[in-house]
């Protein structure tokens, strides 16, 4: 564990030596996040001296930097405390009580050099409630472990003296099929792909029908080749481990139980289009699996699986380097994962040119999913044939679902695509099942009632995550939970989206304190086909789909909420005038 | 003769620019009130609204009277129409929504220049500030929305002369581009 102590931002001449060892030696302004997130550690906020020197130092403006600094949650300007304590609020979290623990542990460190807040999903959800202090994870929280927690802030003990056990996560693989059994990662899929070279391997991953297992499912073998057929100077590999859709840890899992084998899926990938450097983009609520990412890496250096003559050929030289992200969803877009890279604000930009062809540096760049890496380790070394022969005819072989909610057996399973929900939700001690939502908060809920679907991109596609609802639980909720993840996660870049998410958020909210009326949800469904129709990126045209889905399929969901006062508008005159009665009560003028 | 159709007109938190805007339509206006009765009106004086066909609000919604009339508007009115920049998004007096109504208050009637006996008002008589301007569609269901500061005196008799007919008002882009 890193970060022990937080070094006082008084000293201005130390906090410019400190800053620059953190430059050192590339001083490169793609490198600005990464130098940031470093500082954010050390000091527990970005000091004005350490902006002064990265503005020097790297010819940006100081509003270039502060402006990244803004955009991502884990960092900011003003001091966090010796303990930045950030609570996942996933719906899983939610359900799991994180609520009262907040309040719990807000009550119990009051006065403690901390800060204490809500976080998007950690990625955790088989384990919740789940929080990160100084960014390191800490899963199923209890009143138990709150109060341990609560006396070691108190006792001021350092990060580094805190128990293991704390920082305990687990993998929780609860089915596994072709994939999970197989082994991979030793080098014989380089070696395999080496041999047959780079177009009978794309050959094989054609035949194989592997698809992008990001959400999108582009066809992988067709990605690649667009890469290599692109003119460049430099082509990069990019692994997505920016895992944000709320309810998905299978990255987490493959990379804390299998990173060897992504590692040679993304050597497989520079091998095919011919990249030297590769990137994984690892998501900041990772970053406890930073150290290990970084060892298996130093050992593959050694084994002559990375580096310089991969495998003992000579022009065959590729290396990886991890990045963090820093509390930012939108950096799962792949356009904004580059920008991100490239130490930029994660805007994501416009489409066409696809990262293929203009992507790292403007330079052709593969951007896959980590699952979707890992998958390539085990079809060079199985052959296509062995994983086509699981799954639909659109979707070939297996995938990794991400299991959570209101069910007994939470963790990963593995599916050959076209399993029916019903068969998931059955495998996994469903509790009541009302819904499932699918992908994450931007995906489908699916009632009980369309549990004969099937998990494939041709009926329900699903980026991994596969939350289930409970009969108790109320969907509205749920609903209202990623209204606020949303809103908060919008790049603010296009006015669909950022305005759009504020005005969900704001109904959802009305409907929570039971003051929602019919007029509410004629306009909200307006305005969520209007982000369908002309938001910028994913983002803001996936966020409507579970409202629009509970809207068409369970309208009474709101019923609820709705005021009983007024059938159109609720307009509450108590609550708008009571700041008013206040200031003129008698013996209280404001004077 | 069948029985003219009614119309009532308003300015809550406004500054009677959307009235003087109708007023614009110049001999148009001789056509209208041939076809229209104003009921509860600034132009009639009548303080009261009986039921109405039309009622155009102009203004934002800042005091517990606002919230009265625009209720009663919208009993008494079958089409409530938001006039101009103020009834739509709160306007100039929603100005004041970025500072506290504490602070707001203090600055005109404690802190403020050449005040005799300074103090913030508060007799029973005066009608309560809201903790914040709202837009009217905030407080009551609204049929129309007419922008502009103001919407020309030419939308407001095309909206007027739609409804008269009976025809779904159409406004174009092009008409309200202001910029």
């Amino acid at each position: 564990m890193s970060t022990g102590s937080i070094l006082q931002a008084n000293d201005a001449s130390a906090i410019v030596n400190t800053v620059k060892q953190v430059m050192h030696p590339l001083f490169d302004q793609t490198y600005l996040l990464q130098y940031l997130i470093k500082i954010q550690a050390l000091y527990a906020c970005i000091p004005p001296a350490a902006i002064q020197t990265l503005h020097e130092k790297l010819a940006l403006t100081e509003a270039q930097i502060k402006s990244v600094i803004s955009f991502y949650s884990f960092l900011s300007i003003d001091y966090q405390g010796k303990y930045r304590i950030l609570f996942s609020d996933n719906i899983t979290d939610r359900m799991a009580g994180n609520q009262s623990l907040f309040h719990q542990l807000s009550e119990a460190i009051k006065g403690a050099d901390a800060s204490i807040d809500f976080t998007s999903c950690t990625g955790l959800c088989d384990q919740g409630p789940a929080m990160l202090v100084n960014g390191h994870a800490i899963n199923r929280l209890d009143t138990q472990r709150i109060n341990d927690i609560a006396q070691l802030v108190n006792n001021n003990e350092s990060l580094t003296n805190w128990p293991d056990n704390l920082f305990k996560i687990e993998d929780n693989i609860r089915r596994g099929d072709i994939q999970l059994n197989a082994r991979a990662g030793d080098g014989s899929g380089i070696k395999n792909a080496m041999n047959l070279g780079y177009q009978k391997t794309l050959q094989i991953l054609q035949n194989s029908g592997l698809r992008g297992r990001g959400g999108a499912g582009f066809t992988t073998a067709k990605k690649w080749q667009l890469c290599k057929q692109s003119e460049a100077v430099q082509r990069y590999v990019v692994c997505n481990a920016d895992e944000g859709e709320p309810g998905t840890f299978k990255d987490r899992v493959l990379f804390n139980s299998s990173a060897h084998s992504v590692i040679e899926g993304m050597t497989i990938c520079a091998y095919v289009i011919g990249a030297q450097k590769g990137f994984i983009y690892l998501r900041g609520e990772y970053l406890y699996l930073l150290e290990h990412l970084n060892d298996v890496l130093q050992r593959r250096r050694e084994a002559g699986l990375l580096g310089q003559k991969i495998l003992g050929k000579l022009n065959f030289k590729f290396d990886i380097e991890v990045h963090l992200g820093a509390g930012a969803y939108i950096c799962g877009e792949e356009s904004a994962l580059i920008e991100s890279l490239e130490g930029k604000r994660g805007m994501p930009r416009i489409r066409p040119p696809f990262p293929v062809t203009e992507g790292y540096k403007n330079q052709p760049t593969v951007v896959n999913n980590v699952e979707t890496f890992w998958s390539v380790s085990r079809i060079l070394l199985k052959g296509s044939n062995w994983f086509n022969k699981l799954g639909t005819k659109e979707s070939t072989g297996t995938r990794l679902l991400s299991i959570s909610g209101d069910c007994e057996r939470p963790g990963i399973y593995e599916y050959p695509f076209g399993v029916t929900l019903q068969k998931i939700v059955e495998d996994c001690g469903g509790i009541e099942t009302q819904a499932v939502q699918m992908a994450g908060a931007a995906g489908n809920t699916v009632l009980a009632r369309d549990f004969d679907h099937q998990v494939s991109f041709e009926d329900l596609s699903t980026g991994g995550s596969f939350i289930l609802i409970g009969g108790n639980r109320n969907l509205l909720d749920m609903l209202t939970n990623f209204a606020d993840f949303f809103k908060h996660e919008s790049c603010g870049f296009c006015t669909p989206c950022r305005v759009g998410t504020s005005l969900i958020a704001d109904t959802l909210h009305r409907f929570e304190k039971g003051q929602g009326c019919s007029g509410d949800l004629q306009h909200l469904k307006k305005v969520l086909k209007l982000m369908q129709k002309s938001s910028f990126c994913g983002l803001g045209s996936s966020a409507p789909t579970a409202f629009l889905n509970v809207l068409e399929n369970s309208p009474d969901v709101f019923d609820c909420g709705m005021s009983v006062e007024s059938a159109e508008i609720y307009f509450d005159l108590n609550a708008a005038t009571a700041e008013y009665k206040k200031i003129t009560e008698p013996g209280e003028k404001g004077i | 003769m069948p029985d003219k159709i009614k119309i009532a007109t308003t300015s809550l938190a406004g500054c009677f620019g959307c009235h003087m805007s109708l007023l614009d339509i110049d001999e148009k206006f001789i056509d209208l009130v041939e076809l229209v009765e104003f009921d509860r009106s600034p132009l009639t004086d009548i303080k009261k609204i009986s039921d109405c066909d039309i009622g155009l609000v102009e203004g934002a919604v800042a005091n517990s009277e606002n919230v009265e009339v625009l209720r009663d508007f919208r009993k008494h009115c079958k089409t409530l129409i938001a006039v101009g920049a103020c009834a739509l998004n709160g306007g100039i007096p929603a100005m004041r929504n970025h500072f506290t109504l504490q602070e707001c208050l203090e600055e005109s009637y404690v802190d403020g220049m050449g005040l005799d006996n300074p103090g913030i008002p508060d007799d029973a008589e005066l009608p309560m500030i809201l903790n914040r301007v709202y837009p009217v569609q905030q407080v009551v269901k609204v049929d129309y929305v007419l922008p502009g500061c103001p919407p020309p005196a030419e939308m407001i008799w095309n909206v007027l002369s739609a409804l008269l007919e009976g025809r779904e008002p159409v406004i174009n882009a092009r008409d309200i581009h202001y910029d």
